[in-house]
């Protein structure tokens, strides 16, 4: 542990740090109004392990946030923060103006907050309809001795998660497989379900880990329609995690860098790729590989 | 519109419930020719006992994924509640049978289910083999609490003493209910196959309903990804909970139907091997499947009567057949056969399917 502490402490040492501009990096249709999330100096530890540090962020309300980075420097570790999967060591995460300390994950989902997994987790044994019903859980209520004995509100609401699943899958023309077993799916489609069944939980913020993972270039295309479709028509901010970068510099608005755990820079596309120290980081090493490839 | 057609949910709901029915037809017209022997028809009740036991704790195990091995704790429950209730009513002058078992399954539904859910929070903070130690634990402190439980009627109400002996009661008259470790004793022994079949019904009933609603597809969601779960905003103790203590209140309904067949049981009956045996019908019938419980849970109970003529073996040929259910359904030859069944009867449905596409365009 000490040894490889060591060697992360080197490695931080040399990579250059270029003070990160303060300015947020909201859309200009954002500001004014309360944020869909606000961290402030939000860190977690493993051990002695600093995974995520000082990670400050605001995102607007309607907002396309990408968050990128080298392997390892805690991307998904702020997704996990941020729904409440890991207990923040330190720092504060605010959902439209509301404060998160001490919920659990399932408070936080209620609260607003929707994710996509990086290893994809759907309840395989159900249907596709079934898992974006459960998706719909939280939206109407019904008890369980009126399920038990079948009462007509029963009835009601099995329509209602019926015909509203329905619809969200058809966001992705997927309302065709509703029948099928959700594990049965080819790799996209299963990726495609965990954002209906995310967007079923009528979230503030939609949290994709890496949603492109695995896709050829023109299902790719597709979901980058398909991204920027949903903020449109839910009104709702995005932020994701995506190593795709002409999917990120196209339809993200603003873009976070971390590296070793530690935001190196935010801004617009075009800043972050102008910026050295992103370069360095993680474009860069990426350029030169595909040289080499 | 042909079964093939409907939604594999449907159809498979439609074929348990046709199971139980034509079952109960079955039976009734063999009693009725005189082609059931004595022992057999004994075993009807239990038969249906432990239909129910497995069908519910089917929902812990199959349709919630946690692997409980208590179940005949709460059976036992349910048992000596009923015992008590039932005593106590005939005390009273109650003498409608009908009267006597509804009242007697609803309180040990209602005893069985509060102990469970009681069980139920420690143990559900646990999971996997913690919580299968856990509940087999429980199960054995239900047992030896029951064997240490006296409980008399007389014209002043109940009487209930723990640790001591039937004298503590302090009773000059009425009647003893339950005593210690010798058990329930003077039950009125109302059980009948149409009761069992309604109790397996019920159970059925109570199941499937809540697998396919709201709250079932959380339990089952918990099941198949906590995390993915807990990321939709589901409340995964509270599911979890849930399934245990309906499976707790029915199996104490079972207890209660497998309790008032006899004239005596005792705790010691309920034991870690009852929790066993209920477990394999569970197991051997599919996780999750209904329908596979109620047939396994009657076979297996029907296999030890049927093979009673040859004695010596009999125990031999239970453990060879379960040996083969476990390891025939991995055998390629079984696998390729059930696969080209399948394939033939999708192809039957989808026919029928274009006519009727047809039909109704002509129409």
């Amino acid at each position: 542990m000490s040894k490889f502490t060591d060697f992360a402490q080197r490695r931080r040492e040399t990579t250059k740090m270029v003070p990160v501009p303060s300015v947020s990096i909201m859309p200009e249709r954002d500001l004014g109004k309360a944020p869909a999330l606000e961290c402030l100096h939000l860190g977690i530890d493993f051990g002695g392990l600093k995974a995520v540090d000082d990670f400050n962020i605001t995102v607007g309300r309607t907002e396309i946030c990408g968050l990128i980075g080298p392997n390892g420097a805690g991307k998904t570790t702020v997704f996990n923060l941020l729904t409440k999967v890991y207990a923040p060591t330190r720092g504060t995460i605010m959902v439209d103006g509301q404060d998160t300390a001490g919920m659990d994950p399932a408070r936080v989902n209620r609260l607003g907050v929707a994710r996509t997994f990086q290893n994809i987790r759907l309840f395989n044994s159900m249907t596709v309809e079934e898992n974006v019903a459960v998706g719909l859980h939280n939206q109407r209520h019904c008890g369980m001795a009126t399920s038990i004995l079948r009462l007509p509100h029963h009835w009601k609401s099995e329509r209602y998660y019926h015909e509203r699943a329905l619809e969200l899958l058809d966001i992705f023309d997927m309302a065709g497989l509703a029948d099928h077993e959700a594990g049965s799916l080819p790799y996209g489609a299963q990726r495609r379900l965990e954002i209906v069944r995310a967007l079923a939980t009528n979230p503030k913020l939609l949290l994709l880990d890496e949603p492109a993972a695995g896709m050829n270039p023109s299902e790719t295309a597709e979901l980058m329609e398909n991204i920027v479709k949903i903020r449109d028509q839910f009104q709702i901010a995005i932020m994701l995690i995506e190593h795709d970068m002409n999917l990120v510099m196209n339809i993200c608005e603003g873009i976070c860098v971390l590296n070793f755990g530690k935001i190196i820079a935010k801004g617009t596309p075009e800043e972050i790729q102008q910026n050295e120290a992103v370069i360095e980081a993680y474009l860069g090493t990426q350029a030169k590989k595909e040289v080499e490839a | 519109m042909g079964i093939m057609q409907l939604k594999p949910q449907t159809r498979k709901t439609i074929i348990t419930y046709a199971i139980v029915i034509v079952a109960f037809i079955a039976v009734t017209i063999l009693d009725a020719v005189g082609l059931i022997s004595n022992s057999l028809s004994g075993q009807l009740v239990p038969i249906c006992a432990y239909v129910s036991l497995a069908v519910s704790l089917n929902l812990v195990v199959g349709v919630s994924g946690e692997l409980s091995l208590g179940h005949a704790g709460f059976m036992s429950v349910g048992a000596f509640t009923g015992v008590v209730v039932a005593g106590w009513l005939s005390y009273l002058g109650v003498e409608s049978d009908l009267v006597l078992f509804a009242v007697s399954a609803v309180a040990g539904a209602i005893l069985a289910g509060i102990v469970g859910f009681l069980v139920g929070i420690p143990v559900m903070r646990l999971r996997g083999d913690y919580l299968a130690i856990v509940t087999l634990a429980f199960g054995e402190i239900i047992k030896n609490l029951l064997n240490n439980v006296y409980i008399g009627v007389d014209g002043a109400g109940l009487h209930f003493a723990m640790l001591s002996d039937s004298s503590a009661l302090g009773m000059s008259q009425g009647v003893i209910l339950i005593n210690g470790a010798k058990g329930a004793v003077g039950i009125s022994k109302v059980s009948t196959f149409a009761l069992g079949i309604v109790v397996v019904l019920i159970t059925v009933a109570v199941v499937l309903n809540l697998m396919h609603s709201r709250d079932g597809r959380a339990i089952m969601a918990v099941r198949d990804n906590r995390i993915a779960a807990e990321s939709v905003g589901v409340n995964v103790t509270k599911y979890r909970l849930i399934a245990f203590t309906v499976a707790s209140a029915l199996a104490g309904v079972a207890g209660v139907l497998y309790a008032m067949n006899y004239s005596t049981v005792v705790p010691s009956q309920f034991d870690f091997n009852q929790s066993i045996l209920i477990l394999v019908y569970v197991v051997l019938g599919g996780m999750g499947n209904i329908s596979g419980s109620i047939v396994s849970a009657a076979f297996l109970t029907v296999l030890p009567e049927v093979l009673r003529p040859i004695n010596q073996y009999r125990m031999l040929l239970y453990a060879i057949v379960l040996i083969l259910v476990m390891v025939v359904p991995h055998l390629s030859i079984y696998q390729r056969a059930t696969e080209a069944l399948r394939r033939r009867f999708s192809r039957g449905a989808a026919k029928p399917a274009v006519a009727t596409e047809g039909g109704e365009a002509d129409e």
